[in-house]
C-alpha cells in the first residue's frame, strides 16, 4: 500500500521551493509575495499622478471608490475616527479580496487557503486590537473593560480573545479551502459545467469572507476602543 | 479485526456523521436570521443596508460552525494522524 496516495494537497505548503534547516519556502510564501507586489506595485503605478481636479483616471476612481466605502463601513460600525483604523482594516480587506480574486488565474492557489496564512492574519488581529484598544483609552482603561461586565466575567472576557482569534482563523481557511477541495474533486468528475459554477460560488464566497474578516476585526477594535462616560 | 480497520471504520463513520449532523443546526439558525431580517426589511426599508450588513455579518458567524465541522471532517479524511501512524506500523512489520 503506498502511503503517499493517501496523503492528498490541502494547500500550498507542500510545495517546497527552497529549504535551509527549518527555514522553508513554499508555494504559500511565494503567493503572497507576489500578491503583496501586485498590490504595491499597482498602487504605486496609480497614485503617481494623483490629480483632485473633475477628470480623474479610471484606476484613481476605482481606488477613491474603494477608500471612501471603507471609511463609510468603518464609520458605521462605531469607530469615530475612521482615518486612523483606516489603513489596518482596509488591508486586510483588500489583501484578502485580492488573494480570493485571483483565482481565475489557472494554476493559482490562494495562499489563505493555507492554515499558517489565515492564522498569521488572525494573530496580526489578535495584536492589534489591545494596541488600538491602549492607544485610544490608555493601559489602565483598557485592562478595565475585561472586568465588565463585572469581576467574574474576567476569565470568559480572556478565552474570549482567544477563541475569537481562532474562530477568524478557521473561518477563513475552511472557507478557502473548501472552495479549492471541491473544485478539485469536480474536475476529477465532471468535465466543464459543474466546476465553473463552482468556482463563481467560491468567488462569491471568498469575497463575503474577506468582507467579514474585515467588519470582524472593526467590530472587535471599535468593542475595545469604546469610551465610556462615566 | 486489527487496529488499522478499526482506524479506518472510526475515521470515516465519523467523518460522514461529523459533517451529516453538524450541518443541521446552522441551516435552521441561518433560515431563522434571514427571516427575521425579510421581516424587519418588510417593516423598515429605510434602514436596508444596515440591516443587510448585520445580517451578512451573522450569517457568517453561524455559518462558521459548519465550517468547523466540515474541517474536522477533512482532518480526519485526508489528514488523519492516526492514520498515518498505523499505516506506518503496519509496514514497519
Amino acid at each position: 500500500m503506498d502511503v503517499r496516495r493517501w496523503i492528498v494537497h490541502l494547500s500550498g505548503d507542500d510545495i517546497i521551493f527552497w529549504q535551509y534547516g527549518f527555514l522553508k519556502i513554499n508555494q504559500t510564501i511565494l503567493t503572497t509575495w507576489g500578491l503583496m507586489l501586485l498590490l504595491a506595485g499597482g498602487s504605486a503605478l496609480v497614485t503617481r499622478k494623483l490629480s483632485p481636479g473633475i477628470h480623474v483616471s479610471r484606476w484613481q476612481s476605482a481606488l477613491e471608490i474603494l477608500v471612501s466605502m471603507a471609511l463609510k463601513q468603518i464609520e458605521e460600525v462605531g469607530l469615530g475616527n475612521p482615518k486612523k483604523y483606516l489603513s489596518y482594516l482596509a488591508t486586510l480587506f483588500v489583501f484578502i479580496a485580492t488573494a480570493v480574486v485571483c483565482t481565475i488565474i489557472p494554476g493559482y492557489e490562494p495562499p489563505t487557503g493555507s492554515l499558517s496564512t489565515t492564522a498569521a492574519l488572525a494573530i496580526s488581529v489578535f495584536v492589534a486590537v489591545p494596541l488600538f484598544g491602549i492607544a485610544e483609552t490608555g493601559l489602565g482603561e483598557y485592562l478595565k473593560s475585561y472586568l465588565r461586565p463585572t469581576f467574574v466575567m474576567l476569565p470568559f472576557n480572556i478565552i474570549s480573545e482567544f477563541s475569537r482569534t481562532l474562530a477568524l482563523a478557521v473561518r477563513l481557511f475552511g472557507n478557502m479551502m473548501s472552495g479549492a477541495m471541491i473544485l478539485a474533486i469536480l474536475l476529477g468528475i465532471a468535465p466543464f459545467f459543474f466546476p465553473v459554477l463552482m468556482s463563481v460560488l467560491g468567488l462569491l464566497t471568498g469575497m463575503v469572507q474577506a468582507y467579514i474578516f474585515g467588519m470582524l476585526a472593526t467590530v472587535y477594535i471599535a468593542a475595545a476602543t469604546r469610551t465610556r462616560e462615566e | 479485526m486489527d487496529i488499522i480497520i478499526i482506524v479506518a471504520v472510526a475515521s470515516i463513520v465519523t467523518a460522514g456523521l461529523t459533517t451529516a449532523i453538524g450541518c443541521i443546526g446552522p441551516a435552521l439558525g441561518e433560515g431563522r436570521a434571514v427571516s427575521s431580517a425579510l421581516t424587519s426589511l418588510a417593516q423598515q426599508p429605510d434602514s436596508a443596508s444596515t440591516i443587510t450588513r448585520t445580517l451578512f455579518i451573522g450569517l457568517a458567524m453561524i455559518e462558521s460552525v459548519a465550517i468547523y465541522c466540515f474541517v474536522i471532517s477533512m482532518i480526519l479524511i485526508f489528514a488523519n494522524p492516526f492514520w498515518n501512524q498505523v499505516i506506518a506500523q503496519a509496514g514497519g512489520k
